[in-house]
């Protein structure tokens, strides 16, 4: 081989410094939109190379459900102190209090949807043009068809049939007061090439990826974690379990799985032999074939 | 999967009729790269829709509309690994109406497969296709000739095709084209080698698309750096750094080298080459790195660093071969932004030379409008000079997008001839 070629990782991670220089150069206020789980935690690890020696030119903005593990916010706080940048928490439960957002009722009643318009007020009251997000086309069959830069309307709102086209690596992020950009510099990754490089960089991520004991109830095909906002069913049963998440959401609605794989190789080598994706294990979406292309729609992740 | 594998994208164009969703379903499905919630939740829908078995094509289908009309509309981008590359498919769909589609999946393309129904031979749209992928300069086409299952897995069949694609495809610029016939429903030739077929000698196309040579797709001759941003950190450690954080587009750089900064003119030599994890002795295309030069010079976004002994056009008036990508039709010496790697001018169309009848592959030089769809080869004027490369010889600095400041919407793709 030549040696003047890079491996797909490399490529992906040249590619991702690129779009999120991009965004920085041309957007006025970008924020990288953290929530603690791993492809954020990977933007946040991208951006740092993209801008080294400078710190990252922008504030991580953190959608707060209220409804969180509280190990992903301390490994938030932690990391915000590490890079020395400003963090911008957009509060659901806030949105709740002001009448902005009712809560669900019902069993499967979730903050998931709410987190919507808690975003969207965010950017609106922070003047945020961009928002980063860690988005991979692999996910989800909406997300497939997303561009690097993907435009909202003054509303927010994704309008998947009318796209700007992206053509070789030149993005337009060219807007009017009001509208905003999402960005989305991994979305070229795979789950399984957030692991592979996760491993081989040796990033730090929360400790519920990995395998540890915990109470759990079995609900929807996984197990969901004892929470103070877990209500148990009758015939529900909170049992003691080693499990780690594949993916980090709402404590009340992100199941994980029955695993033994407690390092990074362990979990690389678990990704690879799995047959099922790992938003199977969310129950967001789940609701519907188009729960996520709805939800995009109307300004989600 | 080891350390060192490439990244392949390669684009297919074509409608379900070609057997294109069944041969990315094949793909995907025989590399493992199907969930089983995915395969899931694809028998649902299959069964819902009445039809018999599971139908891989509904796995390419992602938005609401595409899966109600049964039609892809937009690029969809898939991806899978084998245990020698990773591998994405900008998938496009084939129908002339969506010609802006397969450009925009063909222009960061390695390989196009351009699918042939054995039955029908070559036909318009595969014409239509490999126009395209000429047109973008993808380095290496494979024809796959589909559906060989009926037509008896005849030599003679595949043969024809092939005479009939050599034909016509003599007129195009490509430098490496393959030929393989395939039935993707039942799988010969396309992960595992057809025992349907002893006379074809060839690789199956997984093999094929693992093992083409794709390190020289990238031009490594001409040193180009469009710079994106200035990293200025004025913390205690780098009170002083100043450096240049871009992609190197093509070519190789090294400490040392003697530098040219355009449009200024002005010249240094390379200090630094800086990554977080290390300071470089080299950078090549794609790389992203931040350089550091010995002279203080101003320098912006939108600048290009090159050798000083091989420095690209600088230009004011170019000509390409454009793409419109927008509903709202070209206005006559109406004004756009244009975008060229990092740097941003206006521009004006001042002449519509002639346009590309894509079915036929024939100029019209009569038809002045440029509408949604068209390929026109132009005059462009802009306010201050671009610093070009023809696009044969760089993808990167050979290209061009023009967008409405009325609309913020990109409305065209160009490529410099």
């Amino acid at each position: 081989m030549s040696r003047y070629f890079l491996n797909y990782l490399d490529e992906l991670e040249s590619e991702a410094i690129y779009v999120l220089r991009e965004v920085w150069a041309q957007f006025d206020n970008p924020v990288i939109l953290f929530s603690g789980g791993k492809d954020s935690i990977l933007v946040t690890h991208l951006a740092k190379k993209a801008f080294h020696p400078a710190k990252i030119p922008f504030p991580l903005m953190h959608v707060d459900t209220g409804h969180n593990f509280p190990e992903t916010i301390q490994f938030r706080d932690n990391i915000i102190k590490e890079l020395g940048v400003e963090l911008i928490v957009g509060s659901v439960q806030e949105s709740i209090d002001e009448g902005r957002v009712a809560e669900e009722k019902g069993k499967n009643a979730t903050r998931n949807a709410l987190q919507i318009t808690t975003l969207l007020d965010a950017i609106e009251s922070n003047k945020i043009d961009c928002a980063i997000g860690g988005g991979r086309r692999d996910e989800e069959k909406a997300r497939a068809k997303e561009r690097f830069f993907s435009h909202r309307d003054d509303f927010g709102q994704w309008d998947p049939k009318n796209q700007r086209p992206e053509l070789w690596n030149i993005f337009n992020g060219k807007h009017f007061e009001g509208e905003h950009f999402r960005a989305f510099p991994i979305s070229n990754w795979t789950e399984m090439d957030v692991w592979n490089y996760i491993k081989r960089e040796n990033i730090a991520i929360p400790s519920l990826y990995f395998a540890h004991e915990r109470e759990v109830v079995w609900r929807q095909d996984s197990w969901i974690p004892n929470s103070e906002f877990l209500v148990l069913e009758d015939h529900e049963e909170i049992v003691t379990k080693k499990i780690r998440f594949r993916t980090l959401g709402d404590i009340t609605i992100t199941g994980g799985i029955e695993s033994d794989a407690d390092t990074l190789e362990k979990i690389a080598d678990e990704v690879s032999g799995m047959r099922q994706t790992e938003r199977g294990n969310r129950s967001d979406d789940k609701r519907s074939e188009s729960a996520m292309e709805d939800r995009k729609r109307q300004g989600y992740f | 999967m080891l350390d060192n594998n490439q990244l392949l994208r390669f684009t297919t164009a074509g409608s379900v009729d070609d057997g294109k969703s069944t041969l990315i379903g094949r793909l995907l499905y025989d590399s493992k790269s199907i969930f089983e919630d995915q395969l899931q939740a694809i028998e649902n829908t299959s069964k819902k829709k009445g039809h018999e078995g599971v139908d891989l094509a509904l796995f390419t289908d992602g938005l609401r509309d595409e899966r109600e009309q049964g039609i892809t509309i937009d690029v969809a981008y898939r991806y899978f690994t084998t245990p020698k590359r990773k591998f994405i498919i900008a998938d496009t769909p084939g129908h002339i109406q969506y010609t802006r589609n397969m450009v925009t999946g063909a222009s960061t393309a390695n390989a196009a497969i351009i699918l042939v129904d054995a039955r029908h031979g070559v036909i318009e749209q595969t014409k239509r296709h490999s126009f395209i992928a000429s047109l973008l300069q993808i380095p290496h086409v494979i024809v796959c000739i589909n559906k060989m299952d009926l037509v008896d897995y005849s030599e003679e069949t595949y043969n024809d095709v092939i005479n009939q694609f050599e034909e016509f495809s003599s007129k195009l610029l490509v430098n490496d084209i393959r030929f393989i016939p395939i039935s993707a429903l039942n799988g010969d030739n396309v992960v595992n080698r057809s025992t349907n077929m002893d006379w074809y000698q060839g690789a199956p196309l997984l093999h094929t698309l693992e093992t083409m040579h794709i390190s020289s797709d990238i031009n490594k001759v001409d040193a180009r750096f469009p710079v994106q941003t200035v990293l200025r950190p004025q913390s205690e450690n780098h009170r002083d750094y100043r450096g240049y954080a871009g992609r190197m587009a093509s070519g190789i750089f090294r400490l040392g080298d003697e530098v040219t900064v355009l449009p200024s003119g002005f010249t240094s030599k390379i200090k630094t080459i800086d990554t977080l994890d290390k300071s470089l002795k080299e950078a090549y295309a794609p790389m992203s790195v931040s350089i550091t030069l010995e002279d203080d010079i101003d320098i912006s976004r939108g600048d290009m660093i090159v050798k000083s002994n091989n420095k690209p056009e600088a230009s004011q008036d170019i000509e390409v071969m454009l793409c419109w990508l927008h509903n709202n039709a070209a206005k006559p010496r109406a004004k756009y932004s244009i975008r060229h790697t990092s740097n941003e001018q206006k521009a004006m169309i001042k002449e519509i030379v002639y346009k590309f009848d894509i079915n036929t592959l024939e100029r019209n030089s009569e038809d002045k409008e440029l509408k949604m769809n068209d390929i026109s080869k132009v005059k462009i004027r802009t306010t201050k000079p671009l610093m070009v490369d023809d696009y044969r010889e760089n993808r990167t600095t050979g290209s061009i997008i023009l967008i409405d400041d009325t609309t913020n919407e990109t409305v065209a793709a160009g490529m410099i001839v």
